[in-house]
This record gives C-alpha cells, structure tokens and sequence, in this order.
C-alpha cells in the first residue's frame, strides 16, 4: 500500500496534471488541433514563475505570468499554423523546440531551486494541516476554479463559437466565425492552462528545469483517455471533470505501480510505462472516445 | 439586391489542369426574388454560389450585395448578409452540440460574439415556435445532440437556422439533393414556405428542371460559367422541361447531353 504522504503526493501531481488535461482537451478536443507545444509551455511556465520568484516578485503575480508565457507560446503555434498555414502538429513541434531555447535563456540556466522563497504555498502552511496535505489543499481550489471559468467560458457565445470552429470549421465561417481567431485564442487558452500547471508544479517541487517538460503531452493525454474512459464526457462539465479524475487516477496508479517492489520498477521508467498506457488506451476496445478514433484515423 | 458582374475564376491557373469555372458570369438578383438555377454536371453552379459566400474568391469581377462590396471579403464577414444551407446535410450544423446550442450560433450569424451565455433564455420561445412550425416534434427536443437527427430533420434545423436572423440572400446548393425523395420533397416544401413567409431572396440550385419551373419566381441556366438563360414573369408561366431544353439549344446552338441534365 501507498503511504500517506505518497497518497497525497500523488493527488498533488494529479491536480497539476488536470490542468494540463484541460489544455489538451482545449486543443486535441474541442479545436481538433494536435498541439505538442505543452512540452514546452508547461517548463515555460516553471521558468517564468520561479526567476520571477528569485527577483522577489508576487509569487501569484510571477504564477499570472506565467499564464501570459504559456497563451504566447500557444499562440505562436497557432500563428505558424492559421496565418502561415503550417500544419498544426509540425507548427506545435517547431514552438515546442524554440522553446527549449527560450527556456534556458529565461533562466540563464538549466535549472533554479526555490527552497526557502515565498511560493504561493507558503501563507497556507499556517494553516492547521498535516504539510503534504496543504498543496492538495490549495491546488483542489486552484483547478475548482479553473474549471468553473472554463466551463463558463465554453457556454458563452465566444466559447461555443470555439467549439463549433473544431467541429465544423465550414459551418462556423458560414455563421459568421473567424475561425483562425478562434484557433488562437484557443490555443493560446490552452496553453496558459498549462504554463499555470508549469509554474505550480515547480513551486511544489521547489524546483524549475529545462528538461521537466519532456512527456507532458503524453501524461495529459493519458490523463484525458482514461478521465473519458471513467466519465463519458457527454457534456462540457463532464468532460472537465473526467480530465481532473483521469489526472489523478493515473497518477496513483504510476504510484501503486512504482510502490509496487515485485514490479521492480523506478522512477526513471515512468515515461515508457505511460507511454504504453497510452497505447493501451487506445487500442483497448471500450474505452473508445471520439479523440481515440479521430487518433486512429489518421493512421488510416 | 446581389448583384455579380463579370465574374470570372479559374482554377488550377497555370497548370495542365487549368479549368475555367467561372467565365463572365452576371447575375442581378433583386429583393425578395426566389430564383431557381440549373445547369449540367461543372456548368459552375456550386462555384457561383461558394464565389457568393465568400468560399472561392473570383479572379476578377465584383459582387456587390445590399450596397457592399464584398468582392474580396471572406466568408465569415459576409456571413451577416448570406445565409446558406449546404448539399450534405451534415455540413450545416454541429453533431456535437445540441440542436438549442446549434440555433443559438445561428442566431447570432454575422454578429459580435462576447462571453455571455450563448444560449439564452430568451430564445427559447422563439426556437420552440419555429422547431414546431417543423412539426418534427424538435420542440421537445431542444437540448438533444444534433447528430442523433436523421439527415432530413437535419437539413430541415439547417434551413430554419440560415433563416434564424435577416440575410440580404439565402444560397441553397441542392440541398435537398442526398435526401430520400419524400424527406426531399418535405424540405422543399418547407424552403418554399420559408421563403415566401419571410419575403426571402434566395437563389436554389437545382438538378430537376420539373423542380425550377415550379417553385420559385425566376428561373436561370448556366453553362460553361455563365448565364445562358433567364427567364421570369409571363415567359415563365407555363413552360415545361422540353420547352427549357428547346431554348436552351436555340441558345447555344448545341444540344444539352441529357445524362448531365436531370429531368425529374
Ligand atoms: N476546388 C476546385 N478545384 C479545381 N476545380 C474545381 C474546384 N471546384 C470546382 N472545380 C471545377 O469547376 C467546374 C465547375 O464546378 P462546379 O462544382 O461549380 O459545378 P456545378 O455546376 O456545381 O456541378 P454539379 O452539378 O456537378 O454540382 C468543374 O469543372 C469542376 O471540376
Ligand atoms: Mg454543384
């Protein structure tokens, strides 16, 4: 069995990583947009945040920053892609890559340690809580309110006018859509979500680095099928909801799994073992969604 | 009032398969006219109304709809002025969203979008009263996933939806055309109604020549990209599919192949 305090570690990552569900599912989902950039917004995020932190700043005004690096990053790709007609994925690829780059020049170095500053943690720890129990805490109200803007937001006109711009891009120019705005903002969108959970994870963790981007989009796709598998995301809320659940399922199963000693597994394995996850999900009958065929399909 | 001059576009410039579809077309369409337009199998009747919408732009020529050039416009900032509903009667409306969310994009065609709730409360007397003058029963429905409608029910939301808001033109390109031929005949009696209901101009293509001389106030051939004939009023009344094909062939002085010309 898992420990207390890996339990609750394992619910902290998962909370994390339902914001990046939740930008995945903003471009793969409801844009039908392929974007990989979230390997390079999500350390985008922790850089901003902590070399903000370093220069004394707010830590919730350095963690708003990052938000505003992310949505840059994802409109750049969604730039290359609408106005230079770049196909999306190879677009998301180059930012991805360009980002690496910018990533080391933000910090000025691959990595910076935030032990003993002001993170937006540390007015909680005050509180009368056992300490792993206070970045549950905070990230639960974090992603509550995350997916009650984005649920707002999906219902208004703007937001439905996204949606009908993944689902039937010829429609929505017909009703009026300027869908390569659409494409862009919602990206943009998604990608902030994703620099948020960059710039949270590394004041968890106490830590930013350039590699610490390497496999997110795989994890947060993870997240999204098995939250589906769990959920049927036949509603925007439900949808919302299956990215946080699944981002936390799959974060205690890699727990049990590494907890696991007759398994033999280690730390260093966990983006093969989510990788065949993945494949799993995908290939399994049953938990097909429409994102896992729409996957299959371009294979075909 | 549309009216294109000269409208001219061809594909695929340069190339070996170079393809002129558009040759000189012009066309005025006035207020509240209902014009049925014909043509064989690449006579450029798809491309006329996709150069219309905004989805070809010409290579020359100049459409003017209401007093507005929107010559070099694209779609989605003529969308206020052109409604249209498409052939496949998927294409016109989103599966995924409810057929309430689905009207609730159409109504606000061509307008600003903010972040206020799209689908309002106070549109749901209106969207009850126009899904009933369906009688589809859709009115109970409103919160139902579109793709859970049969093509024909679709077709149908599609056509109340491109006649939700006021438009300078209604483009419909054989829309009833994949449907079975009583679900055909229902959507073509409902467009009629709609139509003259709401005073519309609206310009129908069409493959069935019985179909042009029935319904509508004008009728228009094309061919090889432009207007062969145009007849309305008086000339109109009466005529039959061989008195089209006659005209046509004194036209043109050749005779129509009558595989690529329908005579249902
Ligand atoms: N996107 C395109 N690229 C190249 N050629 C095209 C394109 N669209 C249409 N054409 C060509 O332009 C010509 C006119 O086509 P269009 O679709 O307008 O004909 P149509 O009158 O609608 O015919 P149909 O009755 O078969 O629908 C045809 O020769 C067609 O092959
Ligand atoms: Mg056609």
């Amino acid at each position: 069995m898992l420990s207390e305090i890996a339990f609750y570690g394992a619910v902290e990552t998962g909370l994390i990583y339902g914001l990046v569900a939740f930008g995945i599912y903003l471009s793969f989902r409801v844009l039908d947009f392929p974007d990989l950039t979230v390997d390079g917004s999500f350390p985008l995020g922790a850089a901003v945040a902590a070399v903000l932190i370093m220069e004394g700043w707010n830590p919730w005004l350095a963690t708003g920053s990052a938000v505003l690096a992310g949505m840059a990053a994802g409109a750049v790709t969604a730039i290359l892609n609408v106005k230079l007609n770049i196909l999306n994925l190879l677009a998301s690829i180059l930012t991805m890559i360009a980002l690496y780059s910018v990533n080391l020049r933000v910090m000025g170095r691959p990595n910076i340690a935030l032990l003993g500053e002001e993170t937006v943690l540390t007015p909680w720890y005050s509180l009368d809580l056992a300490y792993h129990q206070v970045p549950v805490l905070l990230f639960s109200i974090v992603i509550l309110i995350s997916l009650i803007l984005l649920w707002r937001f999906m219902k208004s006109e703007t937001g439905l006018a996204m949606r009908a711009t993944g689902a039937n891009p010829r429609m929505a120019r017909a009703q009026g859509i300027a869908t390569g705005t659409m494409i862009i903002l919602g990206v943009a969108v998604s990608n902030g979500m994703v620099g948020l959970a960059g710039a949270l994870f590394a004041q968890s963790q106490g830590a930013a680095d350039v590699t610490m981007g390497v496999g997110v989009i795989v994890i947060g796709l993870a997240s999204l099928i098995g939250g589906e598998a769990v959920i049927t995301p036949s509603t925007v809320v439900r949808a919302l909801i299956a990215c946080v659940v699944g981002a936390i399922i799959y974060r205690l199963a890699i727990a049990f799994a590494l907890n696991a000693d007759f398994l033999g597994l280690q730390a260093q394995d966990l983006n093969l073992i989510t990788a065949v996850l993945v494949t799993l999900a995908i290939v399994l009958p049953g938990v097909r969604s429409s994102l896992v065929s729409k996957l299959t399909r371009k294979k075909a | 009032m549309i009216t294109a001059t000269d409208l001219r576009l061809t594909f695929g410039k340069g190339t070996p398969l170079e393809n002129p579809a558009l040759r000189g077309m012009s066309l005025t369409v006035n207020q509240g006219e209902f014009v049925t337009v014909i043509g064989s199998n690449g006579a450029g009747k798809s491309t006329f109304l996709n150069a219309l919408a905004g989805e070809t732009l010409v290579d020359s020529g100049t459409i003017v709809v209401d007093n507005v050039n929107v010559t070099k416009l694209p779609t989605h900032k003529r969308a206020g002025r052109v409604a249209r509903v498409f052939q496949d009667p998927l294409a016109g409306t989103c599966e995924g969203l409810s057929i309430e969310e689905n009207l609730a994009l159409a109504i606000k065609r061509g307008q600003r979008r903010g972040l206020s709730t799209a689908v309002k409360k106070q549109y749901m007397e209106q969207f009850k009263e126009s899904l009933s003058s369906l009688n589809l029963g859709l009115e109970n429905r409103l919160g139902d996933k579109m793709g859970l409608l049969s093509g024909g029910q679709r077709q149908a939301v599609s056509l109340l939806m491109a006649s939700l808001t006021p438009s300078a033109i209604l483009l419909l390109d054989e829309h009833t055309a994949a449907l079975d031929p009583k679900t055909a005949a229902f959507v073509l009696e409902l467009t009629t109604k709609i139509i003259e209901d709401q005073k519309l101009t609206a310009l129908m293509v069409t493959h069935s020549m019985k179909q042009a001389l029935e319904v509508g106030t004008r009728t228009v051939m094309l061919h090889q990209g432009q207007v062969v004939f145009d007849i309305e009023g008086k000339d109109r009344e009466g005529l039959e599919v061989k008195d089209l094909l006659e005209l046509f062939e004194k036209q043109r002085g050749l005779s129509v192949d009558d595989d690529s010309l329908l005579l249902g």
